[in-house]
């Protein structure tokens, strides 16, 4: 895959990568997805995306070659890739920051390295590709445990992490009514997870009608078009006795519509980082004291957000790019008990090659989309 | 002015008798060390060897350990993040220059395939086909609304002036 510009993206030969680190490792691809922050990208919002560089940071695949320090990975391992590249032995990564890692990305200090996600998240070509280089294979990499399908793996390295831990940061307690602006795959995905925290009740809103319905059905939960609202904030305090939801989660990010302005001043003219509305709108309706939760998306500038209304609800504000390193032996667990069902979301799975037209599918929400894989033609 | 952090805070009336180690609102997602007390730092992983241009954000001291090296910045393009890169993060010189340099990039982009004597398919780098076979009354007014601009702007820029 290798990005053109603006949503323009090809098929085009590069040299295979090779080991430029003792602790890499060279992977061949044999399930990609496409993200939705993959999107921002595409739709060319994201400051510092290079033309000829390829997208992808969902990828799982069979290690083939391995540097000189490697000492957990063998070549011919099947490894689940974490989209954050993580060294293990920073300060943040000490901590279970892997998405904070503070060896990976020279470009931005906000963000550790990602895959295949611009020069701002360190320049790495990404795995929407037959090949890719992986840094620090010891650190992030894990092994597909056996039986586990791979089309539960690829999701495991990140729409289910990412919805997660978005569940997670809302800090849900038993009974809590958790609203969710965003019916993608992550948003689906925290919705289902919301209930394993303990949720009493669990709200999406979205103005997709396919997606509400699979997510009414996928995670049992409410779903609810937002067109069909006068304001989807009175909608939510209506919903809630008047006060407000105790978790409200923004899993949408810098693509939302909903609001005029934000969509013209953050998605066509570029004068904030993003569309905020889903944001704007997690903060207006969740209660005071209650707690917003943004896994969503946005650029590294400004945005217009009511921080006004931040500081006199008493709202506590989690964010944080997942930290799949730290949730993944949780995560398979679910998968394997049967909890989780990550593999119900694919809707497509495409040809490597015909990338063009699964990002323009995915994008502009063709066929009913909701997530798509391109398999490279090795795997097939 | 002199500002000094005190080593002992035992002269500070009331130092940390309120201090709750169970109020710490990062709990679960990050595992809380208090390596901070001891100074930043860590064993460095390996330096990967920097035999390319790699721009690095100056709120840091160095190239990270391991670093991306997918299109390193050239021409024009190139130029205009050397530029960028001077100023902070927390400068709109940092990154709306970044912004402008991936536009320029992006007619760079077109100029190298021509250079190489391929001529870029946008259709069908736009995925256009999917749009053929799921989006078929989208894609015929798309191309008729692109025709009659064309069209309005030939025929504006062809009018003879009077």
């Amino acid at each position: 895959m290798n990005y053109r510009g603006p949503q323009r993206v090809r098929i085009d030969e590069k040299p295979e990568p090779k080991i430029l680190h003792p602790q890499d490792a060279i992977v061949r691809v044999t399930r990609s997805c496409i993200c939705g922050s993959d999107l921002h990208l595409y739709n060319g919002n994201v400051p510092d995306t290079r033309v000829g560089m390829t997208f992808g940071h969902e990828f799982i695949g069979e290690v083939i070659e391995i540097g000189s320090e490697i000492q957990k990975l063998k070549v011919g391992d099947m490894v689940i890739v974490p989209f954050n590249i993580a060294c293990g032995k920073c300060h943040f990564c000490k901590q279970g920051l892997f998405g904070n890692c503070h060896e990976s990305n020279s470009q931005a200090t906000a963000v550790g390295g990602i895959f295949g996600y611009s020069h701002t998240a360190g320049g790495y070509d990404g795995g929407q590709a037959e090949y890719v280089r992986v840094p620090y294979a010891d650190v992030g990499p894990t092994v597909i445990p056996p039986g586990m399908d791979p089309d539960d793996a690829v999701l495991l390295t990140d729409v289910v992490p990412t919805g997660y831990q978005a569940a997670e940061m809302g800090g849900i307690q038993k009974g809590d009514t958790v609203v969710i602006f965003g019916a993608g795959p992550i948003g689906i995905m925290a919705a289902r997870c919301s209930w394993l925290f303990g949720a009493g009740r669990v709200i999406v809103i979205d103005k997709v009608e396919y997606r509400l319905e699979f997510v009414r059905n996928y995670a049992s939960c409410e779903a609810y078009n937002y067109e069909e609202m006068d304001d989807p904030v009175v909608f939510v305090k209506k919903t809630t006795d008047w006060m407000g939801a105790d978790v409200v989660i923004d899993a949408v990010g810098a693509e939302a519509t909903g609001n005029v302005m934000q969509t013209i001043t953050g998605r066509k003219l570029l004068l904030q980082a993003g569309s905020a509305t889903a944001a704007h709108w997690a903060v207006n309706s969740v209660k005071k004291g209650g707690i917003v939760s943004i896994v969503g998306i946005y650029g590294p500038t400004d945005n217009l957000f009511p921080l006004g209304n931040v500081v006199n609800k008493g709202l506590t504000i989690r964010a944080n790019q997942a930290s799949v390193k730290r949730l993944l032996p949780r995560l398979i667990d679910h998968v394997q008990n049967g909890i989780l069902n990550p593999k119900a979301l694919i809707t497509h799975r495409v040809p490597l090659e015909d990338v063009a037209d699964a990002y323009h599918i995915f994008s502009e929400k063709l066929d009913n989309c909701i997530k798509p894989v391109l398999i490279p033609p090795s795997a097939r | 002015m002199e500002n000094k952090t005190p080593k002992d805070y035992s002269h500070i009336k009331g130092w940390g008798i309120d201090a709750d180690p169970k109020n710490d609102p990062t709990y679960p997602m990050k595992h809380r060390t208090d390596a901070e007390q001891e100074g930043y730092s860590w064993e460095r992983p390996t330096q990967q060897d920097i035999n390319i241009e790699v721009l690095h954000s100056i709120e840091r001291p160095n190239v990270t350990a391991v670093f991306g090296t997918s299109e390193p910045p050239s021409g024009l393009s190139g130029m205009i993040r050397r530029y960028a890169f001077k100023h902070s993060e927390n400068s709109y010189l940092h990154w709306l220059p970044l912004l402008m340099a991936d536009r320029v990039n992006v007619v760079e982009g077109v100029i190298d395939d021509f250079a190489k004597g391929t001529v870029p398919n946008i259709f069908a780098e736009k995925g256009w086909k999917a749009d053929w076979e799921h989006n078929r009354s989208g894609l015929i007014q798309k191309v008729g609304v692109l025709a009659l601009v064309t069209t309005a702007a030939v025929l504006l820029l062809t009018r003879k002036k009077d």
